[in-house]
C-alpha cells in the first residue's frame, strides 16, 4: 500500500528543480512562445507533487502566510539610515504589490522606543486638559462607540528624503517605501471628544503614545473635528503591534508622525506644545536657514512601483507600466506617465476605487523593443496641484528640508531590462 | 410610549434624508453630493453623549499628564545646574550622545553647529536648531534614556536640561539652577528661526491647470546614479531578457 513514487520520477524531479532554479528566467518566455519544433514544456508533460499528493490539511496555519515562493516580498530596512532598530524604519515593497491595499504585514515601521507589547484588556485612552471632565476610555468602551470604516494612505514625511541631494537608493521600496494605504476601522475623534466636552478655548490636542518613546504630537482641533479617526483596526482585523495596537491615530492626508501608535491619552490646549517631533524634526529647512513649521499636508506624489530597480522588464513586446499615486489635499484626478524623461507625456489608466486622500493605482499597457526608457509620473490632484520635478522643488526648498519630497522620480530602464534610479537634467 | 415616538421621529429624518437622493428633484437640488450616500441609510441620529467612559480621577491625570509647555505649563517641581547635569550625562547619555555630546555612531549630535543653518551640511542640534528650552526637558523626561524612559527625577531632568543648554552656551554659568519658574524664560538662538507652512502662496506655480504635454524641452540627460552611490541593501543581478 506504499504511496511512494518510483525512484525514477523522484530523481528526474530533482534534476528538474535544480533546472529550473538556474534557468526559470529562460524557460518562461521559450514557452510563451512555443511553437513549430519548439520542446514540450515539462511544467505541463511533467506530473508534479502538488498535482498527486496530498497538500496540508486545515489548520496547518490557522493564520495564514505568503506562499514560500513569495518569500522575497518583505519589508527591508536601511541599516545605515539610523541609530538602533528600535528607532528606526523600514520600507514597504512597493514593486511587489498591485490594487491599492497594502497588505497588513508589509505596511512600514516607524518606531522611536520600538514596538509597543500592549495588553488591550490594560489600554486606557484618557482625555484631559481644557475639557469639562477628564474621562477614561477602555478598549471595551471605545468598541461600543459609532464606527467608521475609512481607506487612507499614510506617508511619513521623510519618505524620499534621502533624495533630497540626487539619486541614492536604487530600488522604490526604499525611495518611496515609506507608505502604506490600508482601510480602518475606528471611531471619529469628535466622538471620544464629545464624550469629555471640548472647551471653547481648546484650539489644539496633543496626542500622546503608550510607547517607551511616550511619542507626542500636537494636533489643530480643526483638523480633530473634521475628519481624524481613532483607529483598532486596518484591513479588518485588529492592528498590529508594529501599527499602533491596540490604538492608534489616523490623520487623513498629513504626515506619519502626527498618526501617533499606541495612543494612550489625548490633551487639550489653548496653544501647540512644541514637542521635539515637531521642533527639532518634521521642521522643513529652507535654504534661508529658517525653517517651516506644521507642514502638516502631504503634496501630491506618485512613484512607478513597475519597472522599477527591483522589478526590471524582462520581456521585450506586451508589458505593464504600474504604479501608485496620492495627495494629501483630497482626490488623485489624472496621473501622467512618460517614457522619454519628461518630453512626451500620456494620461495613465486609473483603475480601482478613487477615493479622498487614498492611493489610486494607475497603468500604462504598452509594447517595448528594447530601447531604454526613462520613466517618470506625476501626480495631479483635486485642487490643480501638480507633482513638481525634483528640480523645481529644489528651487524653492534647497536639499536640506529632508521632509516633504514630493519631485518627480526617474527610473531608466536599459536595453536589457535592467532598470535603475537615475537623476536627469 | 416615548421610545416609540422617537423611533417613528427617527425614521422621519431617515426619510428626509433619503427622499430627495432618489427623487427626480435630487438632480435639482443638490447634483453631486452623494450617490453613495444614497445606496445607505441614514443612521439615527446617535445621542452625543454615549455614556461610555468615566472620569478620570485627579491621580490618573497627575500620573500621566507629564508634558510640558513653551509656556511652562507642565513643568513639575525640581531644580537642577548644569554642573549636576555633566556627572549625570556621563552616567546615563554619553554611551549614545558621547561625552562632549558629539554623538556616537549615528545617535545624534547634541552640541555645536551653531549658525550652520544655511551651510551645505547643516547641524541641528539643540542649540543651533530648537526653538524651546521647555521642549528640552519634556524629551528628556518623557523618553530619555533611551531604553530606559521615565526613570528621571525631576531634578534630574533639571540637571540635564542645563547641561545641554550650557553646552551650547545658550546657560553660560554651569552653577546656574534651572526650575519651574525660570526654564520657560529661556531664549533659544534659534527661536525666531520658523514660519508657518506657506506653501499654498511660496509654491503657487505647483497649481498649474495646464502642465506639458508634448515637446516638452530638450532632450534629457542623466546627472546622477544610484548604483555609482551604492549604498542600497541586497542588491541583486540584473534579469535575462528575451
Amino acid at each position: 500500500m506504499s504511496e511512494k513514487p518510483p525512484s525514477d520520477i523522484l530523481d528526474r524531479r530533482r534534476f528538474l528543480g535544480a533546472a529550473g532554479l538556474a534557468g526559470a528566467g529562460a524557460l518562461l518566455p521559450l514557452a510563451a512562445k512555443a511553437g513549430e519544433g519548439a520542446k514540450p514544456d515539462p511544467a505541463i508533460t511533467e506530473l508534479q507533487d502538488w498535482n498527486r499528493f496530498l497538500g496540508d490539511g486545515v489548520d496547518k496555519k490557522p493564520y495564514g502566510v505568503p506562499s514560500k515562493f513569495e518569500k522575497d516580498v518583505i519589508r527591508r530596512d536601511v541599516s545605515w539610515l539610523t541609530a538602533s532598530p528600535e528607532s528606526s524604519v523600514n520600507f514597504t515593497p512597493l514593486h511587489a504589490l498591485d490594487g491599492i491595499i497594502t497588505p497588513s504585514g508589509l505596511c512600514f515601521e516607524r518606531h522611536h522606543g520600538g514596538v509597543a507589547d500592549i495588553d488591550p484588556a490594560q489600554h486606557r485612552l484618557m482625555i484631559n486638559g481644557l475639557v469639562d471632565t477628564p474621562m477614561v476610555f477602555t478598549m471595551d468602551d471605545i468598541r461600543r462607540m459609532p464606527r467608521v470604516n475609512k481607506v487612507y494612505f499614510l506617508e511619513c514625511a521623510a519618505n524620499s528624503g534621502m533624495e533630497w541631494r540626487g539619486a541614492q537608493l536604487n530600488g522604490c521600496q526604499f525611495t518611496h517605501g515609506m507608505i502604506h494605504n490600508v482601510m480602518y476601522t475606528g471611531v471619529t475623534l469628535k466622538t471620544l471628544l464629545d464624550q469629555a466636552g471640548l472647551k471653547p478655548n481648546a484650539k489644539w490636542l496633543m496626542l500622546e503614545g503608550a510607547d517607551s518613546a511616550g511619542m507626542n504630537r500636537s494636533l489643530p482641533v480643526s483638523k480633530a473635528l473634521d475628519d481624524v479617526l481613532i483607529a483598532f483596526a486596518m484591513n479588518g482585523e485588529a492592528l498590529r503591534p508594529e501599527n499602533g495596537y491596540p490604538l492608534r491615530a489616523v490623520i487623513p492626508g498629513w504626515q506619519g508622525n502626527l498618526w501617533v501608535k499606541w495612543l494612550r491619552r489625548i490633551e487639550a490646549g489653548d496653544m501647540p506644545w512644541q514637542a521635539r517631533e515637531e521642533t527639532s524634526k518634521y521642521t522643513d529647512l529652507m535654504p534661508d536657514g529658517r525653517a517651516r513649521k506644521y507642514t502638516f499636508v502631504m503634496d501630491a506624489k506618485s512613484v512607478i512601483t513597475n519597472p522599477s530597480p527591483q522589478a526590471p522588464l524582462k520581456f521585450k513586446g506586451r508589458n505593464v507600466l504600474t504604479g501608485v499615486a496620492w495627495s494629501g489635499r483630497g482626490i488623485v484626478k489624472r496621473v501622467d506617465v512618460t517614457m522619454d524623461g519628461g518630453r512626451n507625456w500620456r494620461e495613465a489608466r486609473i483603475d480601482g476605487p478613487v477615493m479622498d486622500k487614498s492611493m489610486v493605482r494607475f497603468y500604462v499597457d504598452f509594447d517595448w523593443n528594447g530601447e531604454e526608457l526613462m520613466l517618470q509620473s506625476r501626480a495631479i490632484d483635486e485642487t490643480g496641484y501638480v507633482q513638481p520635478s525634483k528640480a523645481e522643488l529644489r528651487k524653492v526648498r534647497g536639499v536640506n528640508s529632508i521632509y516633504h519630497n514630493n519631485g518627480i522620480q526617474t527610473w531608466l530602464v536599459h536595453p536589457d531590462g535592467v532598470t535603475e534610479n537615475v537623476e536627469i537634467a | 410610549m416615548s421610545r416609540s415616538l422617537s423611533l417613528i421621529a427617527g425614521l422621519a429624518v431617515a426619510a428626509l434624508v433619503a427622499v430627495p437622493l432618489t427623487g427626480a428633484i435630487a438632480e435639482k437640488a443638490a447634483p453631486k453630493p452623494a450617490k453613495a450616500v444614497a445606496t445607505q441609510p441614514a443612521p439615527p441620529p446617535a445621542p452625543v453623549k454615549l455614556g461610555l467612559g468615566r472620569p478620570a480621577l485627579p491621580e490618573e491625570v497627575h500620573a500621566w499628564d507629564t508634558d510640558v509647555r513653551p509656556d511652562g505649563l507642565g513643568l513639575p517641581p525640581g531644580k537642577g545646574s548644569a554642573k549636576q547635569g555633566d556627572a549625570l550625562f556621563q552616567e546615563k547619555c554619553s554611551t549614545c550622545h558621547g561625552e562632549f555630546g558629539e554623538g556616537v555612531g549615528r545617535y545624534p549630535v547634541l552640541s555645536g553647529g551653531l549658525g550652520s543653518l544655511t551651510a551645505d551640511r547643516p547641524d541641528k542640534t539643540v542649540g543651533s536648531y530648537w526653538p524651546d528650552a521647555t521642549t528640552v526637558y519634556d524629551y528628556i523626561s518623557r523618553a530619555m534614556p533611551f531604553g530606559n524612559a521615565r526613570s528621571l527625577t525631576a531634578d534630574e531632568a533639571y540637571a540635564l536640561t542645563a547641561y545641554l543648554l550650557n553646552m551650547s552656551d545658550v546657560i553660560k554659568d554651569p552653577d546656574f539652577e534651572l526650575d519651574q519658574s525660570n526654564l520657560a524664560k529661556v531664549k533659544m538662538p534659534n527661536a525666531d528661526g520658523f514660519y508657518l507652512d506657506d506653501r499654498e502662496t511660496s509654491e503657487k506655480q505647483f497649481w498649474n491647470k495646464n502642465p506639458c504635454m508634448k515637446n516638452c524641452g530638450p532632450a534629457p540627460k542623466v546627472i546622477g546614479r544610484a548604483i555609482a552611490v551604492d549604498v542600497t541593501p541586497d542588491e541583486k543581478a540584473g534579469p535575462k531578457v528575451d
